[in-house]
């Protein structure tokens, strides 16, 4: 019996990480292939199947004019929109977080709770409800198109989550170290940033990093609210794939582009080892 | 504590929101009562038009609400499923422990709009390497093009990119809960099936119901996948309704028309998830 369970533990476990792994060697064998080893069958491995050489990734690099694909630029936008959105979404959720959690709110029937629900809840409006009013909106006031125009979307977002993650994290701050420092003559703001603040930077980093894959996944917001002038990693990813870009440059760039990310996968396992997300998802 | 203070915290938050949100969620009422059109962009005031039309007389956005419920229904399944067996299984000390906990997360921090052009060359009829390798049992599904398997290939990828988070949420949930009844089984010598069915499940529940719920939210949102995937196709096979909203709306330009299908749609979402998140708990907490 319970070999058993282990030999189908081990079992479940390989075949899982074969399927993960999957598409990423797939990827990455793809991109040293040429013309012959993609459309002349499938091919497998390098030196055996195929002579791998490094034209995919030589692309990368090169000048559109010349045949290269060009994706510098809409890197450097991702990480801009998705770092200035998700500094903003922190700030102003981790704000209004703190309130939630240490001050009691009444207004009428609205209590604590239901300003909180209120803001994890934007995350069940589907984008495609907000896109089309975005659209008009912004191309009213000449920010379609604009990376401001996206960054302001991004927040609606993403400052969900920040209040979602932060909410419990500040539960979990005991409340007497905020008290201590009001009675030691800071007043409510000092006491925050100098104390509860500090207290918290796990919590900060989870939800810093939550906000960054989130807003570095998206596509939706960025493909319908942009065109040419500014382009994002995904939306020019996606436009290769649709024009006539061979395989091999494709799956390099496609591979240049989620890799960043795959280390925010090592911090997430580290905070989650250490318990820190625990109290995040009751 | 002072009474002011609250306000300074609370409200740039909130007013950010509501400030970004608030004319959006207006002017998509005020545009589902007009007829803007790419030949008439205008606020005109068509009364209830659009709504009649889309409930009497439009069985594509049903059908495609049909197919999102059950890409989604399915997919949360499955991924509940898996996820919650993997985070069992690595949850507790086996070789290389971190190693996997980091490689059942990658997926999740890939772009799926990204991973979903791989998939794509992955699944070619001809020249992917899955049809290459099932070529050897004789047989060559076309993951693409053929309409039901095609929801199927979209269900794939939808398991491969975000089973991680449900197991985010689920290994998390695990690692907080107490040792006492764990230590209680142990001693009275429950066998690793009974300990999980009396033990482990139930005090699971209540996480277990904050991330299926947080999923199916994610999921009813499913397009992304399907734009670069399949683009809704063959025909309408995997069209969702997001994905029929935007055609109508930004590809048709029948502005008018696509806000009352997305409000109705966002009505419909509220009401569906809240009755599936007061049923799930009642369901797995009474047990």
């Amino acid at each position: 019996m319970n070999k058993l369970y282990i030999f189908l533990k081990y079992f479940f476990i390989v075949v899982w990480t074969v399927f993960v792994v999957a598409p990423f060697l797939w990827a990455l064998t793809t991109s040293f292939k040429d013309f012959q080893s993609v459309n002349g069958g499938v091919t497998y491995i390098p030196w055996v199947d195929f002579e791998p050489n490094l034209e995919g990734w030589k692309v990368l690099i090169k000048s559109p004019a010349r045949g290269g694909v060009d994706i510098i630029e809409p890197y450097f936008n991702s990480l801009f929109v998705t770092c200035t959105a998700s500094l903003i979404s922190i700030i102003l959720g981790t704000l209004s977080a703190y309130a939630l959690s240490r001050y009691t709110f009444k207004a009428g029937f609205v209590k604590n709770n239901d300003i909180t629900f209120f803001f994890i809840s934007q995350r069940i409006m589907p984008p495609i409800v907000l896109s089309i009013p975005f659209f008009l909106f912004l191309s009213s006031i000449n920010l379609l198109d604009s990376l401001t125009g996206l960054i302001v979307v991004y927040i609606v977002l993403l400052m969900p989550i920040a209040v979602w993650i932060m909410v419990d994290f500040f539960n979990k701050v005991p409340r007497e170290i905020d008290e201590t420092a009001l009675i030691d003559g800071c007043n409510p703001y000092q006491a925050f940033l100098k104390v509860v603040l500090p207290n918290s930077i796990p919590g900060l980093i989870v939800a810093g990093m939550f906000c960054i894959i989130f807003g570095w996944i998206d596509f939706f917001f960025a493909f319908i609210l942009t065109f040419t002038e500014v382009q994002l990693l995904p939306v020019k990813i996606v436009a290769l794939n649709s024009s006539v870009t061979p395989w091999w440059s494709l799956s390099a760039s496609a591979l240049v582009s989620v890799a960043p990310l795959i280390i925010v996968a090592f911090i997430v396992e580290r905070y989650l080892s250490k318990g820190n997300l625990s109290g995040a998802i009751k | 504590m002072n009474f002011k203070h609250k306000y300074f915290f609370l409200f740039p938050g909130l007013f950010v929101l509501i400030g970004i949100l608030i004319f959006p969620i207006i002017f998509v009422v005020r545009l589902s009562l007009s007829g803007w059109n790419s030949y008439n962009p205008g606020l005109d005031y068509i009364g209830l038009e659009n709504y009649i039309r889309l409930f009497t007389d439009d069985p594509r956005f049903w059908e495609s609400f049909f197919r999102l419920s059950f890409l989604s229904v399915t997919t949360v399944i499955l991924q509940y499923v898996i996820g919650f067996a993997l985070a069992h299984m690595v949850w507790k000390d086996i070789k290389f422990k971190r190693f996997f906990r980091v490689l059942f997360l990658v997926p999740m921090m890939t772009t799926p709009v990204i991973m979903t052009v791989i998939w794509r060359t992955f699944f070619h009829e001809s020249l992917g390497p899955v049809n290459d390798l099932l070529s050897v049992f004789g047989v060559a599904p076309k993951w693409l093009t053929d309409p039901v398997i095609a929801k199927f290939t979209v269900i794939i990828v939808e398991v491969w990119q975000w089973t991680p988070f449900m197991f985010l949420l689920l290994l998390a949930g695990l690692l907080s809960l107490p040792k006492e009844p764990f230590l209680a089984a142990a001693i009275d010598g429950a066998s690793p099936v009974r300990k999980f069915i009396y033990v482990t499940f139930p005090l699971m529940a209540p996480i277990s119901i904050g991330a299926i719920i947080i999923r199916l939210i994610e999921a009813s949102k499913i397009m992304d996948t399907v734009y670069v995937l399949t683009s809704g196709g063959p025909g309408t096979s995997t069209e969702t309704s997001s994905f029929y909203i935007f055609i109508k709306g930004l590809r048709e330009f029948q502005m008018g028309y696509a806000a009352s299908m997305s409000f109705t749609y966002l009505i419909i979402m509220i009401i569906s998830l809240t009755i599936i998140a007061k049923v799930l708990t009642k369901v797995l907490l009474k047990e």
